[in-house]
Order: C-alpha cells, then structure tokens, then sequence
C-alpha cells in the first residue's frame, strides 16, 4: 500500500503477557504469553469453542462482560488494559465483511478514516488511493451489497487500514471465501500487514491459513 | 423486554469504560409506566372497599358491592362483557391461526402481513364508526342490497348497532384483533425453522395445514400468548367500541363504570369502583381459565398427534376461516371507505349506494372546531411518542452495552398495562393527578398515553434491535468510533426501518387512546378520538364521518411516511431491502 507516507511509522510489537479467559469458573484458555513483532503473525488455531474468538474480543476490548480475563496485553509501551476500545487502534477482521448497509463503499472507508486526515480533498484522496489498492478504482459510490464476496472482503481490509491501526485482528476472516478467492485475498491482507509492519494475530481452525501466515503458531484446546 | 428492564447493578470489577452511561434507563422507564398503574390500582381498590374520605368513604365497608349489586342492569352488563370479551378472543384466535395455516408457505405470505400492519393503525374507535356506517338499518350493506335483493323500500325496522347480544362489538373487535395476531403470529415463525418442518411432515404424508398445526402451532403459541392474553383483556375491557356499538342500557361493565365514575351524583363513584375491581378480577379469572383450557387442549392435540392419523379436516377448516378474514378484511376496507363518503356526503338518499351530491362543505363547517383537536392529537402523539422512543432506546442500547446481559423473564411487566382494564386504575390516576394539581392538563394526557405507547413501542423495537448484528459495532468501534458515534452514525440507521415502524405503532396507539384521555384530561382535553367518540352517539353522520377520517388519517399518514421514508432513503442499499 502506498499510503505509508500518510501513517506515523511507529511499529510497535503487540505483546501478550499470561493471557487467561474463563467462563463461570472454567478456565478457557491460558494462561497464554507471546510478542508479536511489527509485521508478524502470530496464528492460534483450535476448534471453535474454544476461546480463540474470545481472545480476539480480549485483545479488542469487546469481550462479554460474562467472561473473566487475566493477564496483560501491550502495544510497544502502551498497556492497553482498561482502555476502550475505540482508543485502542486495534484494526479486526471478521468472518463476514461487514460493510455498513446503509453506507456507500466510500462512505464505508470514509467512516474508518480518522477526522484529523484533511481538508476533503486529501480524504478523497486517500479512499481513492485505497480502492485502487485492492483494485476497486471507481467504487467509491457503489452500493456495498452490488459488490460480489471477494471485492466486499477487500474493501473490508482497507476500512480497517484506513483507521490506520496499530496491530490487526484476524477473526477467520477467509473461511467464507471459496478456495480461489480464500487464497487471493490471503496473499492481499498478509501483504499489506507486512507492508505496514503491523504485528497481526490471526485465530482460525484452517491450517492452510496457518501456513499462508507463515509465523508461530499457538494450538488451543490440545492435551 | 426483559434483560433491557432488569436494572442489575453492574459487578464490581468491571472496567470503568465499560458503564453504559445509560444505567439510569431501565428503572426510570418501568417507573414510568408502572407507578401510573399502581398508583391508580391503589386508587381504585380502595373505594371499592369504601375507602375515599374526599367523597366522604371514611371506613371500609362492602357498600360498593351491594350497590353495585343493587344497580339497574348490572347482572346483564357482566354477562356481556364476558360473552362480548370471550367470542371476540376465541373467534380472533381461531380465525388468525386459520388464516396463517392456510398461508403462510405461500410466496405472498409476507406480503399480506404488510398489507394488514396499516390495519393495525386504525384507532378502534375510527373502526367501529365506520363499521357502523355498514351495519345500520340505514348503513351501507343494506343500501347496496335495496330493494333489489331485500325489497326493504324504507330502511328496516331492525336493531343492529346497540343490539343486546353485542354482536356488532364482537364483530368490530375482529376487525382490529385478526390482523394483530396474525401479524404476531407470522413474525414468531420467523423464531423457529417452520418451512423446513412443514416439508418434513408433508413428506410423511400430512397436508400443508395439519402439519402447521401439528408441528409449528405448538412452537410459536409460547410466542403469541401474551399477546392473546392482552386481546383477551382488551375485550373483556374494552371502552369506545362498546359505547359506539354496544347496547346502551345496559351496558357491558366497563361502560357501566366509566359512565358511574362520570355521574354528577358523586355516590356512584363508590360502585363504579366496585365495577371496575371486579371488571380486573373477571380479566384475571379469565386469563387463568385461558391458560387452563390451553395446557388441556395442548394434552388432548398431543395425544391424538400420536394416533398419526393423516385428515383434511383442519385444511377445511382453515379455508373457512381465511374466508371469512378476507371478508373481514372486506369489511374493514369498506367501512373505512363508508367513513370517507359520509364525510363527502352532501346528499345520501336511502337506498342510493352512492351520495347522489358531493360537498366539501362538510370539512368547511367542522374545520374550525377539527382544528384544535387535531392539534391536540397530534402534539400529544409527538410528545408521548417522543419520551417512549428516547426511554426505550436509552434501555436497549443499555442492554447492548452490558455485553452478555442474561435474559430474565420479565417480559409480563411490559405486557401490564395491556393486561390491565384501562377503567381499573385510570380513575385512581385521575384521583391522583387531582391531587397533584396536574388533571386535565396536558402533560397527564401525555403521562396516560406514555403507560400504553411505551410498551407498545418496546414491544416492536426489542426484537429488530436484539437481532442487530454486534459485530457492526464492535467493527466501528476498533475503527475508533466513540460508542455514542456507533450508535448515531450506524446502528440508528442501520435500523431506521424498524425504528420508524416502532415509532408510526406507538403514534397510532396514542391517537386512539379514547378513556386515559377522557379521565387524565378530565374531560377538558379534546382530541380527535374523544371527540369523535362523543359525535358517535349523535345522528349527524356527515360530522361523525368527518371526524372519524380525520382521526384515522393522522395514524395512517405516519405509518406511510414511516414505511415510504427508509424506502426513499435506501434506495440505492439492497442491503437495506
């Protein structure tokens, strides 16, 4: 991506610190230490049900108030512990893309694009910059629902880069996706992580993702 | 309604940013609506038992209840509010629970749920003034059959309206309570996989309709029940439609109360409140022996499911009674339509089918006095509307924010004021406001149409909210959206359909409130339900059915503009479709 000369170039690891989540007593998952240096991805894999969504909640600042989480978790110097989680800077993928019904695609990026990036003309020019990124040149008044699955995921990936997060959150966000597009669009969120040296956790039960991660990998719920 | 009611105080622990900063909602909103009921359940109860020393009931006695007993007409009067309250509810529910069966796996299925939700609109009163336009000696039906088909040369000499049965309630009631139910019940088959079970019990050699009643019925009724529970007490309890239809003396019970409570003579308030105490134990007896007869007929269906026995007959059944919802239907449009040409009306000769002289003036000589209380209407719809949306919003946007709230089960306490007799607590409200000073002014009007709107209003949001996808705000806020921004900028607009929906319900109920404004106003605030109401009992059907358009235009145009504006808006969002 070239937007880099429009972001801070503050790569700062994402650390985990004896990380534990239970629910009503059971321990769920943990206690769970790791750094993630800028431009890595750590991958935890597991079955569903176990954890792996709630760590991402966990890291997020999302997490139901049902759970009770431990352990620390920092970006660079900054204890992320107590904060909400709009001040976080935590860009997150989920499986499905969604884009906001009731928003254009560029109305979409345009939201996630911090106020302080301006006059007009400059915001404009950056949701350009970013459709023509993910090949989307021209988009910008779309619908997002006229899009086919592949373009909305990409567009998803670049309203989450917009917001010009610090880290990024990985929910299986290429289990929808059918094979071809799984591994096109793998390739693209890897890249531009990469290309932002954003350090990336991804959690997934496919192992084919671990691989396209191509980090260290963390296996849940395994005796 | 549920976990967003449930004020739990937040566990210790949980992180500061975490407070919703919307945790005063629950509590201020059952409030709200509650303290109006108890307040007035005190004030009535009490002087039922003799109690009202500034009537001069200074000590508990059984007075009440031997004056009410002792009164002309009573035995009849609870006889026909039983009667007039029961056939309207079984008739209802046999009726919707036809019609569903019969179409709900039809493509247009939700397309008729639709086309009735406009019904659901109409105040009562408005129905069942132009209902009488249909069934009088002189109405519409028999016009259009004379003398070809009846060889009545003059209009006959038969009582419809006020008849002693009370058929014409019971008949106007249908109007408004079959579309209700079946709208509640189409919108809880959304809950349970009905299609997919349907097929599967067709392909055991069922037919379309007995396998709705064999395998879906007993899934969804859990979801209509208080729902009917609340049709059941409407019926029993039911004001303007009674007054306007039913036989004058005697009355059914209620309108025996409300006209004691308004007797010069102040004695009479002694057995009006009687009246209206055993009117809430008649709609509490009946709701048991409801949900008795229901648990035994669950018992008695299960056992003959077993039998396996494959029959038509419940398809016949079920064609008979969507016969008869679409002639309601029929005959709701029709009166409707008979209010608008009285109200155009200059010249209508019996037994022409069409006023032979068209007239605006009609409209002309009423809109001097139209003009107040339709802004009366109209500010006390906005403002009651208004407070009800902001205190719902504020509990379920509480709710959404305690993540992981659990589901309780007080879900009935939001269903109270609809379970409750309106004649049961508003004189104690009145006696109340009295009090405070604060009767016959707008705000009381306001108050007593908030403890109906705010349900009604909640009822509608609760489950298009729960269903908003999380992950929406949770996506916005690691974008760095504030919780106040999601809220505004996606959530509210994502659900702009819905909300206007919930907020065009809540309106309509306002408008047709006829007796919390009658006895909050103190007879001193007129709307155009109250006015028409009273216009009712006279023979001007020119200025009835003025009035009662007008009354049922006001609902109607909220609820187009509230369907037609995110259609407009989303135009280009088939995401929003």
């Amino acid at each position: 991506m070239t937007a880099d000369t429009t972001r801070p170039s503050t790569a700062d690891a994402l650390q985990l610190d004896g990380v534990s989540l239970s629910l009503a007593g059971k321990t769920l998952l943990g206690p769970l230490s790791a750094l993630v240096q800028p431009g890595q991805c750590l991958t935890v894999m597991g079955p569903s049900g176990c954890g792996k969504s709630s760590l991402l909640a966990y890291l997020a600042g999302t997490l139901a108030d049902v759970f009770n989480a431990h352990g620390q978790v920092r970006l660079g110097a900054d204890d992320l512990a107590g904060q909400p989680p709009e001040t976080r800077r935590l860009g997150i993928l989920f499986q499905d893309d969604l884009l906001f019904p009731h928003l254009s695609v560029g109305g979409n990026l345009a939201f996630a694009l911090p106020a302080r990036v301006r006059p007009m003309a400059e915001r404009r020019r950056q949701i350009d910059q970013a459709l023509a990124d993910a090949g989307l040149a021209g988009f910008a008044p779309r619908d997002p629902a006229t899009l086919s699955g592949g373009q909305r995921a990409r567009v998803a990936l670049m309203r989450t880069l917009l917001a010009q997060p610090r880290a990024l959150l990985l929910d299986e966000p290429f289990s929808k996706l059918d094979a071809q597009l799984r591994a096109d669009f793998r390739r693209f969120v890897f890249s531009h992580a990469q290309a932002l040296s954003l350090p990336t956790v991804l959690v997934t039960h496919d192992e084919a993702d671990a691989q396209a991660a191509a980090g260290p990998v963390i296996r849940l719920g395994e005796p | 309604m549920a976990e967003a009611l449930s004020a739990l105080p937040r566990r210790a622990g949980s992180p500061s940013w975490a407070r919703t900063g919307l945790g005063w909602a629950p509590g201020l909103t059952l409030a709200v609506f509650l303290l109006p009921i108890a307040a007035g359940l005190a004030g009535t109860l009490l002087p039922a038992a003799g109690w009202l020393p500034a009537l001069g009931g200074d000590q508990f006695s059984l007075d009440a209840w031997r004056a009410l007993r002792d009164a002309p007409g009573f035995a009849t009067a609870w006889r026909l509010s039983l009667f007039t309250g029961w056939a309207a509810t079984v008739l209802s529910l046999a009726l919707a629970l036809g019609i569903v069966a019969c179409v709900h796996h039809r493509p247009w299925a939700k397309r008729l749920g639709e086309a009735m939700a406009p019904m659901l609109a109409m105040p009562h009163s408005a129905l069942a003034i132009g209902f009488a336009f249909l069934i009088l000696p002189s109405g519409w039906v028999a016009r259009l059959g004379s003398p070809g088909l009846t060889g009545w040369n003059l209009p006959p000499d038969i009582g419809t309206v006020g008849h002693a049965s009370g058929w014409p309630v019971v008949a106007a009631l249908l109007l408004k309570e079959v579309p209700y139910l079946v709208l509640m019940i189409l919108a809880a088959l959304n809950q349970v996989p009905a299609r997919a079970q349907v097929t599967a019990a067709r392909a055991l050699g069922y037919g379309p309709v007995q396998a709705w009643f064999a395998v879906v019925l007993p899934q969804v009724y859990r979801q209509i029940r208080l729902p009917l529970y609340a049709v059941l007490a409407f019926s029993l309890s039911v004001v303007d439609v009674a007054l306007i239809l039913g036989p004058g003396n005697p009355p059914t019970l209620a309108v025996l109360a409300v006209r004691w409570f308004g007797d010069p003579d102040t004695r009479w308030v002694f057995p009006a409140a009687a009246a209206s105490t055993l009117l809430l134990l008649m709609v509490a007896a009946s709701i048991g022996v409801w949900h008795g007869a229901e648990r035994l007929l669950a018992k008695l269906c299960l056992a003959r499911l077993a039998r396996g026995r494959r029959s038509r007959a419940a398809a016949v059944g079920a064609g008979v009674a969507t016969a008869i919802g679409a002639s309601l239907m029929v005959a709701a449009l029709a009166a409707m339509l008979a209010m608008a040409l009285w109200s155009f009306a200059n010249q209508w000769r019996w037994p022409d089918a069409l006023p032979g002289v068209w007239t605006l003036a009609n409209w002309q000589r009423q809109a001097s006095s139209l003009a107040l209380p339709a802004l009366t209407t109209a500010v006390v719809g906005a403002a009651s509307t208004g407070i009800a949306l902001l205190l719902v919003l504020a509990c379920l946007e509480n709710e959404s924010r305690q993540r992981g709230a659990q589901p309780s089960r007080s879900l009935w306490l939001l269903y109270l004021p609809l379970l409750v007799p309106q004649v049961a607590f508003l004189f104690g409200l009145q006696v109340l406001l009295v009090r405070l000073g604060a009767d016959g002014r707008l705000p009381a009007v306001i108050w007593a149409h908030l403890v109906f709107v705010l349900p009604y209003l909640f009822l509608s949001l609760a489950d298009p909210w729960r269903a908003f996808d999380e992950r929406y705000t949770r996506t916005a806020l690691s974008l760095g959206a504030s919780r106040w921004r999601v809220l505004w900028r996606i959530k509210l607009p994502v659900l702009l359909r819905p909300l206007l929906l919930s907020v065009a319900v809540a309106f309509a109920v306002s408008v047709g409130q006829y007796l919390p404004t009658l006895f909050a106003g103190a007879g001193r605030v007129a709307t155009l339900t109250t006015e028409a109401v009273t216009l009712a009992s006279g023979a001007d059907r020119r200025a009835i059915g003025t009035w009662a358009m007008l009354q049922a235009a006001f609902p109607l145009a909220v609820y187009l503009a509230a369907t037609a504006l995110p259609r407009w808006l989303y135009r280009h969002r088939q995401g929003l479709a």
